[in-house]
Parts: C-alpha cells; structure tokens; sequence
C-alpha cells in the first residue's frame, strides 16, 4: 500500500513539450510511471518526443485519457493557471513542480483547489514518489526501495528537495523501504501540508514510521508536532533544517525565512521534542534516528 | 525586495489613501527649496535606508529651522548611518525625505502580511501605533486585531468596519482610516507585496474648531520576489547600493547565495541542503562562510561562477561541496570543479561529496584530473568533518 498514487494512477503532463516537462516525462516513464499524454496549448493533435498524444487542453486530455493525475512543468508565469485548469478538468490531484510562482497567484489557486476538492502538491517541490509504483516529479528513482512485505517501512514527507533524497538514501542503505516519498515544497503557500500527510500515513496500514522534514520559517512544524501529539501513534523521527541561519534572510526557499522572532528552528525542535518525536541531530542521521525509533536500529 | 519610505509614501498616494506632501532630497543645495515648496514651518528630516533605528541613530531630525536642517541633511548624507540593524560598519545614505511635521493626537498601527498558516493575506491594526509591531504581538497579541482577506473576494466593507471600529474611529476620521486601509490593501493585492505597512497611522490634532485628521505618516512595502517579472515599476524601485555586492552578483547567475561570518565556504544543490550542510559544519564544530544553493538546473558556468563567488570572499579557507544530484547532474558540477580549479585555482582545500545522478561518471572525472585541493567524502558526515579539519 502507499498514499496517494500507485501504478494504476495515470498522468497527464503540462508542459511535456518544454525542455525540462521532456526530459522528467521520460524519466517517469522509464520508472514505470502510467503517463498517458500532455497538454501543450497550440500543439493539440501532435504527439510528444515520448510518442504520448499532446492535446490543447486538460479537459480534452482527461476526456481522452481518463487522467487522475496532472503534473505540471508550466513556467512561474501560467503554472497557477494550469494548475486551476487541471483542476477544473477532474483529476484529482495535481503535482506543481515550478519554481518561482508569485505567492499571491498560489493564494488564489489554492482556495480554487480546495474548492473543488482537488489535492495539491507544491509548488516548488520534486513530487511524489510510491517507490516501485509511480514516479511524479523530478526525484532520482533509483534511490528509493519498494516494499516487498517484509521488515518495516517508512512514508516521508519534506519542505525539502535534495534533502529528502538525503533521508530517502540514508533509508535505503539501512534496507528502510518506503511506501511514499511526498516533497510538499519550499514556498510559503502551498497544497499538502505535514498535518494532511501525517494522518493519510497513519492510516495506511503498510506505512509502520513517518519522516518530517522541516525547514526555517512558518509554524508548519509546531502545527505537525501537535498534530502527532494527538493523533499519530506510529513513531515519527524528524529534521529541521536551518538551525545556523541567520533571521530576516530567504534561504533559497521563499518559504524559508526567519521573521518576527518566528520559525526558527529551535522553536520547531522544542515544539516536536515536546510531542515525542525523536528529532535527528544531524542531516546525515535521519535514517538512523527512524530506525531506532522504529526498533530496527 | 524593499521598496524605501518616499517610493512607499508614493504608492498610497497613488491607491488614494491621505499622505502628507513631502521632498526627497539627494544633495543639501536641494534643501531650501524643498523647505520652501512644503510651505515652511516644523520639518522632519528622514533618511532614506532600507535599516531599522534611524531614530535612535539620530537619522530623523524634527526642527524649524532652516539652517539646522541643511546642516543635518549635509551630516546625514555625509556619514554612514550605524544602528543595531545595520552591524558596526553602517550603511551610507544616499536619499533623504523631508516632510511638514504633523502634530499628533492618536497613532495607529495599520499593516497587511500573508498568513502562511491559512494561506491568505491577513490585515492587522492597532491602537499602539509608531512602535514595532512585533514588540506589540509579543507582549500584547490581543492589542492586535485582525480581518483575514478572502483569497478571491479581497478585502470587503464589512472588514474596514471591523477594524476602524477597533481602533475606537468615529465619523469623517473612521471614513479616512477605511479608505487608507482600503487603499494598503489594493496595493498589497496589485504590486504582489509580502508587507504593506502604515507605521503610524495617525489622527492630528483638532485645531480651532477643525477635526483631526488622518494622515499615513511612515509606510514601508517589501515584495515578492517571485512576483517582480510582471511589476516592472517596482523593479525600478531596486536600491542595488542597499544590497551585498557578492548577493547580486550570484542572483544574477541564477544562485542563491548569503554571506555569513564563518570560513568553511559552501556550495550545495538545494535550499534544503544547502542550509543543511550549514547546520553539520556547525554540527562538527565549523563554521560556515555562506550559504549557496547552486538550484536544480544549474550549468557549469552557474558551478564556476559560484566557485569565484566564494573565493572571493577572503575569509574562506576550505570549501565544503555538498550534491545530491536530482536533477542537478553531478558531472556538471565535477566538470565546473575542474574548469575552476584550473582557471580560478584552488589555494584551499575543497572536501567534495557527490552523490545521485551521474555520479559515477562525475567521480571518474575527478579521478583522472587529480586535482591537490580536492579532497573525496564518502558521506555527509565524513565531509563535514573533513572540512571543519582541514581549515
């Protein structure tokens, strides 16, 4: 089992003809990802480099394909549209992989997205991944270890890209399936949140520990950390990065940002050591501190 | 990015809300006139920085008198300002606000941010105004009153009530407060802002028989980064002279780049990482000389230009790089080192881990330049103590 999507989910990529949208469509594809077709606006009727129908518009493509699931590799400027698009076309969750996309654009489509009951996740994030399952997003496959039904898995969710796939390997090399990988992104606003995740793996049955991944900035933590307190019995470890980062600076992420005295790491620390997560001291010790957690350390 | 009190003063004016007339001053000649165009009488003299604690730093000035001002305006753009929120060296003052000075009865606090938590634009106000409103939230929070903003509909009359209501405004003055309010709200809205501030709002005093009035005396706009393509009034806004040099040149190359005091310079893919291996540096008892986040797409010009970027900082006397290669390629980032190191030169020592994408054919590469400097990680704990050793 796993969350989300698996290897029935069928995805339609907006974007598959850009550069980048190519390029990981063939990457999810050689996964085993189900991509069914794209949605390039003016190149309707074509067929894409992976030889996938391209049509003009998400309705068409859901119409055609029975799609799910859209993933979006639309530039910051049309990425909010295209995901409202996506949305109103049916599926039912949409994987916003971009960059760069101005946070009011993302305060309305989210409120949109909400609307119609459509999930989200990002922007700004590597995707979703049920290892073995489907690949949507961006995150180098072959890290990540399938379930097979033995020994005890873990479900992982992050603010962060390259860090999570730190988690994911360090998982991995201590023989730590994973029945799904979420990155939920670094902007401020986004779809999917910890809270969301947390209780959707709680409620999956093959999921046996979870993994946080925070960052600097917010109070997403500190809302998780009461969350698990109450409602998660399954042990979670945890990171937050950004405890050497100095307030009123972006770290990269727009979402990253100490200000007003808040989201700093030691809040988030404290708040998750309060609720009994066990909290990795270091980047390189995230798999060790799930393992122990879990009993298999 | 921030915008500086005359550009944000500018902005209310044009969304409509009540902004007293003022001048902005780059040299002292321009003085007299623009004490004379602002009709004479009790001036204030503001200078124009991006840091907290002009006050204190005796870089607002209130006087009368002609001669005074010009003398202040002479000192101000002559000598670097210090504050708490500046550090020690200061920062130079290029522009300076003059404003008739206003006599006060009430000030408010009027501010609009974005709510991470509920994923919308929230507005807030006070009755203790002119002071930080973070100071309020900490010691008062129910001081503050707040109308959360309808990602779709904006801001509605009824909200305007609420809040004019709750700083106590009747009449004409409630009226004014509500169109100023109405007014930081369509600019928070159009010019995609991360803060819109009124700090303070305020009603003069009532004189002969006239009401009070209300007045935005000190705005202050910052706004989304992200959002600056489709502004490009805003983007004229930017103060390059107000930023580190160093942080410039890497955005323009695509990298996310923060001087910090530390020696052990950092180049990472990924936010999260990036301040990651900040935290192990730390972690093992080093300290780090920046963050860099070279970002997912990044081309072997972005990896040398990072390279130069930290080396030019003359504090650094080892170099951590940290990959996990995603969609950023390890064999780009190996090709960069080398190029670097041949062009650039390594008179420190660079600890080097890769891991993901291509990575073997990224660590062949190295191999077979041999490059003195470099020294191979095996994991992220290996390299951080490497590094903390090796400086």
């Amino acid at each position: 089992m796993s969350i989300l999507v698996d290897a029935n989910t069928k995805v339609i990529v907006h974007g598959i003809t850009g550069q980048a949208g190519a390029f990981h469509t063939s990457q999810c594809i050689d996964y085993g990802t189900k991509i069914v077709g794209g949605v390039t606006p003016g190149k309707g009727g074509t067929k894409s480099e992976h030889g996938l129908p391209v049509f003009n518009t998400a309705a068409e493509a859901v119409d055609a394909t029975g799609a799910d699931c859209s993933m979006l590799f639309v530039p910051q400027a049309f990425a909010a549209d295209s995901a409202m698009e996506a949305a109103a076309a049916g599926v039912k969750l949409v994987v916003l992989i971009t960059e760069g996309i101005p946070t009011l654009d993302m305060v309305r489509t989210r409120k949109f997205l909400a609307d119609i009951g459509c999930h989200l996740i990002g922007p700004n994030c590597p995707g979703i991944i049920t290892p073995g399952g489907a690949k949507i997003g961006i995150m180098p496959g072959y890290i990540h270890k399938p379930t097979n039904g033995t020994g005890k898995n873990v479900g992982i969710i992050s603010r962060s890209g390259t860090l999570t796939y730190e988690a994911v390997w360090q998982c991995t090399t201590r023989d730590i399936a994973q029945t799904t990988c979420i990155g939920i992104g670094g902007d401020p606003v986004k779809g999917l949140n910890f809270i969301e995740l947390l209780g959707m793996f709680q409620d999956d049955p093959d999921t046996h520990g979870m993994i946080l991944i925070g960052e600097i900035g917010g109070t997403d933590e500190e809302q998780a950390a009461a969350f698990i307190k109450e409602s998660v019995t399954k042990p979670v470890a945890a990171f937050i990065a950004g405890q050497t980062a100095p307030p009123g600076k972006r770290m990269g992420h727009a979402g990253a940002i100490i200000s007003g005295g808040q989201g700093t790491a030691a809040s988030k620390i404290e708040a998750l050591k309060q609720a009994g997560i066990a909290v990795a001291p270091s980047p390189a010790e995230i798999g060790a501190t799930m393992a122990t957690a879990m009993g298999v350390g | 990015m921030k915008a500086h009190e005359y550009q944000a003063r500018q902005l209310l004016q044009n969304a409509g809300a009540p902004v007293p007339n003022f001048e902005v001053i780059d040299a002292v000649e321009q003085v007299p006139a623009a004490i004379k165009a602002l009709g004479g009488g009790k001036m204030v003299l503001k200078a124009q920085v991006h840091a907290g604690g002009r006050g204190k730093a005796g870089f607002v000035i209130l006087s009368d008198n002609p001669t005074e001002l010009e003398k202040n305006a002479q000192r101000m753009l002559t000598t670097r300002m210090v504050s708490k929120q500046t550090g020690p060296k200061g920062i130079e003052v290029k522009k300076l606000l003059l404003a008739p000075a206003v006599d006060i009865e009430k000030e408010y606090y009027v501010g609009m941010v974005l709510d991470r938590a509920k994923g919308c634009p929230v507005m807030m106000v006070s009755k203790e105004g002119g002071v930080e409103i973070e100071e309020v939230a900490a010691k008062n929070p129910e001081a503050i009153i707040k109308e959360w903003i309808h990602p779709h509909l904006g801001i509605q009359p009824y909200q305007l009530r609420r809040l004019t209501n709750a700083l106590d405004l009747s009449g004409p003055a409630a009226k004014a407060a509500a169109k100023t309010m109405s007014a930081l709200a369509k600019v928070f809205i159009a010019k995609d802002c991360s803060l819109a501030e009124i700090n303070p709002l305020v009603l003069t005093k009532a004189t002969n028989g006239t009401p009070g009035e209300i007045q935005a005396i000190d705005a202050k706009f910052n706004f989304d980064d992200n959002a600056l393509f489709r502004h490009p009034d805003v983007k004229e806004m930017f103060d390059a002279a107000a930023e580190n040099p160093n942080e410039l040149r890497a955005a323009e190359h695509g990298l996310s780049y923060i001087a910090l005091d530390g020696n052990i310079g950092c180049l990472v893919n990924g936010a999260g990482l990036a301040m990651s291996t900040m935290d192990i540096i730390k972690h093992y008892g080093g300290e780090p000389a920046n963050f860099l986040d070279v970002g997912g797409g990044v081309s072997t010009e972005g990896a040398i230009e990072a390279f130069r970027i930290i080396l030019s900082d003359a504090k650094v006397k080892g170099i951590l790089v940290n990959i996990f290669g995603g969609i950023a390629k390890c064999d780009v980032i190996a090709e960069a080192l080398i190029t670097a190191a041949k062009e650039v030169g390594f008179k420190v020592p660079v600890v080097v881990r890769l891991e993901g994408t291509n990575v073997d054919k990224a660590r062949a590469m190295l191999k077979e330049a041999n490059i003195d400097a470099l020294i191979p990680a095996d994991d992220l704990t290996d390299a951080a103590k490497k590094v903390c050793a090796a400086v």
